[in-house]
């Protein structure tokens, strides 16, 4: 077994009467790429906000990267990188602008900014662009440098939400590429997507429905255990039954 | 019959940046058209040309036969649209949003009821909650039926499903499916690719320009080259191995499989076999598959 970085047990979160994410236990280990699917209004993003160290749960216990979800919430948020589709960048600054940015915000040096930024633009192409305002790239290379850019300070676990969501194909298995690089130098991936073939590339799959994990397994064992073909059916068999919606 | 939508060397200029770029193409009335393509691909500002929300810098477009840039009033009292982002009445409820729409076409919502009711039932028991209060799934029924109470001739709807779970897209396209019974033309947009089949005919669009448009059937006969499903247990060591192999024309992942396609066409499989196996990959499995849209779009945009 190797390190486990994410650990919850019956970690949960109510709003009122209404149970957001209910009970929810599971663990992650180190370099594993988690996906965590579920139905809109399944409770995903609650749970993933917990475990970011932004919301205090009513109950359970979880631990990232060794970080108590109550407690050291700034210890946590100093160990992760986060990067969602709605918000990633400020498109008003250029390109170089915003990696520093970042790498202040995550607490680098100096020295260590200007070399990561070096290798970032490097690797992902963009030393012409170093100095474009961010609005002007396109949407794959926006997704592309923002999640690099998630990853800048070597967060123990970067947490994805919905990040290729409207991408071009080939962009979205460039993107992948990231992750899977990510995940070889030991970067935990957790990320939640609408695309089942994604779905396939994670080394384990949840899937949320009303609030509770229905499911938990690599993906070859969710197809064998529900008998279907593809993660496409698997999703629908458990979610069909929502009475969520968000 | 005339077509319901032709557009002409349509383009659309934003300062330097082309977002439609001399694009033609015509929906027939009474099939679902798909514009399928990624952000900022060009497919709002189509929609919008269509919709006369906005004027083309050249080129030009009729719907139903009137004008998008004379005629914009006959377009506008005849065509429905519903924009990518929510934009019903999030203080009006339900109730109040629907007959305020039905209201400025002059209808009720008596008079077309009809064409609403599979959805509108579905939302019934929530008519007097304000719509910034519904979920997503039952803003986007409740956009669909403002959009429909005119009983429209040709439906314009802007990724309906961008951001839905798989369950709530299949729900949706089985409405339109129903729609389309009832002769609505209806033109959609969608960066899902495997939503494609469920058009009649779709235009792949990339760039601001159309990279092919036919039916799915056919645009998927169109693919030319022969490809290959392979599985290993390390996915990413296969996509790295099939990525530096010689023999490999295109390699990508593909769910579960990874696709390729070989320069030789009379590839000897067990040499690809056993090439895979040197590399210490596990667990492979190869075999001839077919081409999806998705794999099409994936030629199209490397081409």
């Amino acid at each position: 077994m190797g390190e486990t970085v994410i650990k919850t047990d019956k970690l949960t979160k109510r709003f009122g009467d209404f149970i957001a994410a209910d009970e929810i236990t599971f663990e992650v280990e180190k370099g594993e790429i988690f996906g965590f699917l579920g139905a809109n209004g399944a409770g995903k993003t609650t749970a993933m906000r917990m475990l970011c160290g932004l919301s205090i749960p009513s109950s359970g216990s979880a631990t990232i990267a060794g970080f108590d979800v109550y407690k050291q919430t700034e210890q946590i948020k100093r160990n992760i990188g986060y990067m969602s589709q709605k918000f990633s960048l400020y498109e008003d600054l250029t390109v170089i602008e915003n990696i520093k940015f970042f790498g202040g915000i995550y607490g680098l040096t100096d020295l260590q900014i200007k070399t990561k930024s070096d290798e970032l633009l490097h690797n992902l192409g963009l030393k012409q662009e170093a100095k474009k305002l961010v609005a002007s790239l396109p949407l794959g290379w926006k997704q592309k440098l923002s999640f690099s850019v998630a990853v800048l300070h070597e967060p123990k676990i970067v947490f994805l939400d919905e990040p290729t969501g409207g991408v071009d194909p080939v962009t979205r298995r460039q993107f992948w590429d990231l992750i899977y690089n990510a995940a070889d130098r030991g970067v935990t991936i957790f990320v939640t997507t609408h695309y089942m073939d994604e779905a396939e590339y994670c080394n384990r799959i949840s899937l949320m429905v009303d609030g509770k994990i229905k499911a938990l397994d690599t993906p070859r064992n969710l197809k064998n255990t529900f008998g279907v073909e593809t993660m496409d059916e698997v999703f629908y068999k458990l979610a069909r039954g929502a009475k969520r919606g968000d | 019959m005339e077509a319901a939508v032709i557009v002409k060397d349509l383009t659309k200029v934003y300062g330097e940046t082309t977002a439609v770029d001399v694009v033609s193409f015509s929906v027939n009335q009474g099939e679902i058209f798909g514009l399928i393509g990624p952000d900022g691909a060009g497919k709002t500002s189509i929609f919008r040309v269509l919709t006369t929300l906005l004027l083309p810098d050249g080129g030009s477009a009729t719907v139903d036969g009137f004008d998008v840039v004379k005629d914009y009033s006959q377009i506008r009292s005849r065509v429905g649209y519903m924009p990518g982002k929510f934009s019903l009445y999030q203080d009006l409820s339900v109730e109040e949003n629907l007959n305020f729409f039905a209201t400025l076409f002059n209808t009720t919502i008596k008079e077309n009821y009809h064409l609403i009711k599979d959805i509108y039932v579905q939302l019934e028991s929530f008519k007097t909650r304000r719509a910034g209060k519904l979920s997503g799934g039952m803003k986007q029924k409740l956009a669909l039926c403002c959009a429909l109470i005119h009983k429209p001739t040709v439906l314009f709807l802007d990724e309906p499903t961008t951001g839905v779970d798989p369950v709530s897209r299949k729900e949706f396209w089985e409405m339109l499916k129903q729609l389309k019974a009832q002769n609505i033309t209806i033109v959609v947009s969608t960066p899902y690719m495997d939503e494609a089949n469920l058009c009649d005919r779709i235009a792949l669009i990339q760039g601001g320009k159309l990279l092919s448009v036919n039916t799915p059937g056919n645009i998927i006969k169109a693919y030319p080259d022969q490809l290959y499903a392979i599985k290993a247990d390390n996915m990413h060591a296969l996509l790295k191995i099939l990525n530096g192999y010689d023999e490999v024309l295109a390699s990508y992942a593909f769910g579960e499989f990874a696709h390729a396609s070989f320069k030789n066409k009379a590839v000897d499989l067990e040499g690809v076999k056993s090439y895979l196996t040197k590399k210490d990959l596990t667990g492979l499995e190869l075999k001839k598959t077919g081409a999806t849209i998705e794999d099409s779009f994936i030629k199209l945009l490397k081409d």
